[in-house]
């Protein structure tokens, strides 16, 4: 079976730049821009966890799995 | 954004006031996924709230919702109970709203176990005011109104509640979301007063001024002294020092107040009551 891969998304608009996803993605998926919001900037590690998308208090993050993987 | 955002917020009030990072908005989408797993109708719930910045949240669900007065989230509730028992009545409020000038409904309200699931965001200070030190704010920790640190102990919430006869009580962080989600659908789920205290960070008003420097310091924080209940019994005393446990901590069967009061109710009807 191929291995799972993900898109994930940041709403750049209702990001407040708290460093929540950053600081708890396990593999470093995110990083930052010039105003300290959140860049996705390797999507291909995402293992799917959504720790990201659990812990974000303003939602601005969407995991979804690849369907062709 | 998911589809259980949309679902459950009203959009047109987002984003929401909170600053970046607060825990308050960890907490209120932990809320909508337990809805989600009740199965509730939106028209069937009522969220009624006090005020803080925890209590905003009732602006942002889209159920039937009452942003009531400071400490005085339970009245409105048991009303709203006594009233349309078929409701399932969540009660939001901070730890001054709660445990200050809220303390004394928050007792009452366990001893008499009316079922209400009250959600107490814990984040150890006045948020909405400033960072006034409030009763859960720990010893020798910086407020406005302690610049040299305080020097009153806080106090424990779940035991409090305990200690006033409440019949089901837990606690979790809002770093462990998903178990947050847990608690709130058994709180729910449970007939009688369930409190869910959630330890919370304000990381602006209690944060700042007590070294923590971001948002995430203070998740790791929750995530470094919490101690699930499974694992606190095998804990030693000493290890457990500044710690505090998780998980539900008390469930019992109670008689429920709503039930007792349309039973006597029924029996002065039918003239069996005895009276003085
Ligand atoms: C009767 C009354 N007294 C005082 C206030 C001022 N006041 C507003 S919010 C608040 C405390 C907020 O702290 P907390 O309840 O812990 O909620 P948080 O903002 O931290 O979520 C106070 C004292 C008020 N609104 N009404
Ligand atoms: S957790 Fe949410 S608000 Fe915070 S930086 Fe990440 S995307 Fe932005
Ligand atoms: S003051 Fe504190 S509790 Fe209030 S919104 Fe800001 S971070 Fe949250």
């Amino acid at each position: 079976m191929a291995k799972k891969t993900f898109m994930v998304e940041v709403n750049r608009k209702t990001c407040k730049a708290c460093g929540i996803c950053i600081a708890f993605c396990p593999v470093s998926v995110f990083t930052t821009d010039h105003d300290d919001k959140a860049v996705v900037d390797k999507p291909e590690r995402c293992t799917g966890c959504r720790q990201c998308e659990l812990l974000c208090p303003d939602y601005c993050i969407r995991v979804e799995e690849n369907s062709n993987g | 954004m998911g589809a259980i955002h949309e679902k459950y917020l009203r959009m047109d009030k987002l984003p929401h006031i909170w600053c970046p990072g607060c825990g308050n908005g960890i907490i209120m989408s932990s809320f909508i996924r337990a809805i989600e797993k009740l199965g509730y109708e939106k028209d069937e719930v009522a969220a009624v709230s006090g005020i803080g910045c925890s209590g905003r949240i009732t602006g942002y669900m889209d159920f039937n919702t009452l942003h009531t007065t400071h400490g005085r989230a339970l009245v409105f509730a048991t009303g709203i109970k006594m009233a349309n028992p078929g409701l399932k009545v969540f009660v939001f409020m901070g730890d001054g709203d709660a445990a200050a000038i809220g303390g004394n409904h928050l007792i009452h309200s366990c001893r008499r176990n009316i079922d209400i699931t009250a959600i107490i965001f814990n984040n150890h200070i006045y948020g909405m005011t400033g960072g006034q030190f409030s009763p859960t704010t720990f010893r020798n920790k910086y407020a406005t109104t302690a610049p040299y640190g305080t020097t009153d102990p806080d106090f424990d919430l779940v035991n409090l509640c305990i200690g006033a006869g409440a019949s089901y009580v837990a606690r979790s962080t809002s770093y462990h979301a998903k178990m947050l989600t847990d608690l709130f659908v058994a709180g729910a789920l449970h007939k009688g007063f369930a409190v869910i205290e959630v330890i919370t960070h304000c990381p602006v008003n209690f944060g700042r001024r007590n070294e923590f420097d971001t948002p995430a310091d203070m998740l790791r924080w929750q995530k470094d002294h919490a101690v699930r209940t499974a694992k606190a019994d095998m804990v030693p005393m000493e290890e457990m020092e500044g710690k505090f446990v998780i998980g539900e901590l008390i469930k019992k069967e109670k008689p429920e107040y709503v039930e007792e009061y349309d039973r006597l109710i029924e029996t002065v009807r039918k003239g069996d009551a005895h009276r003085e």
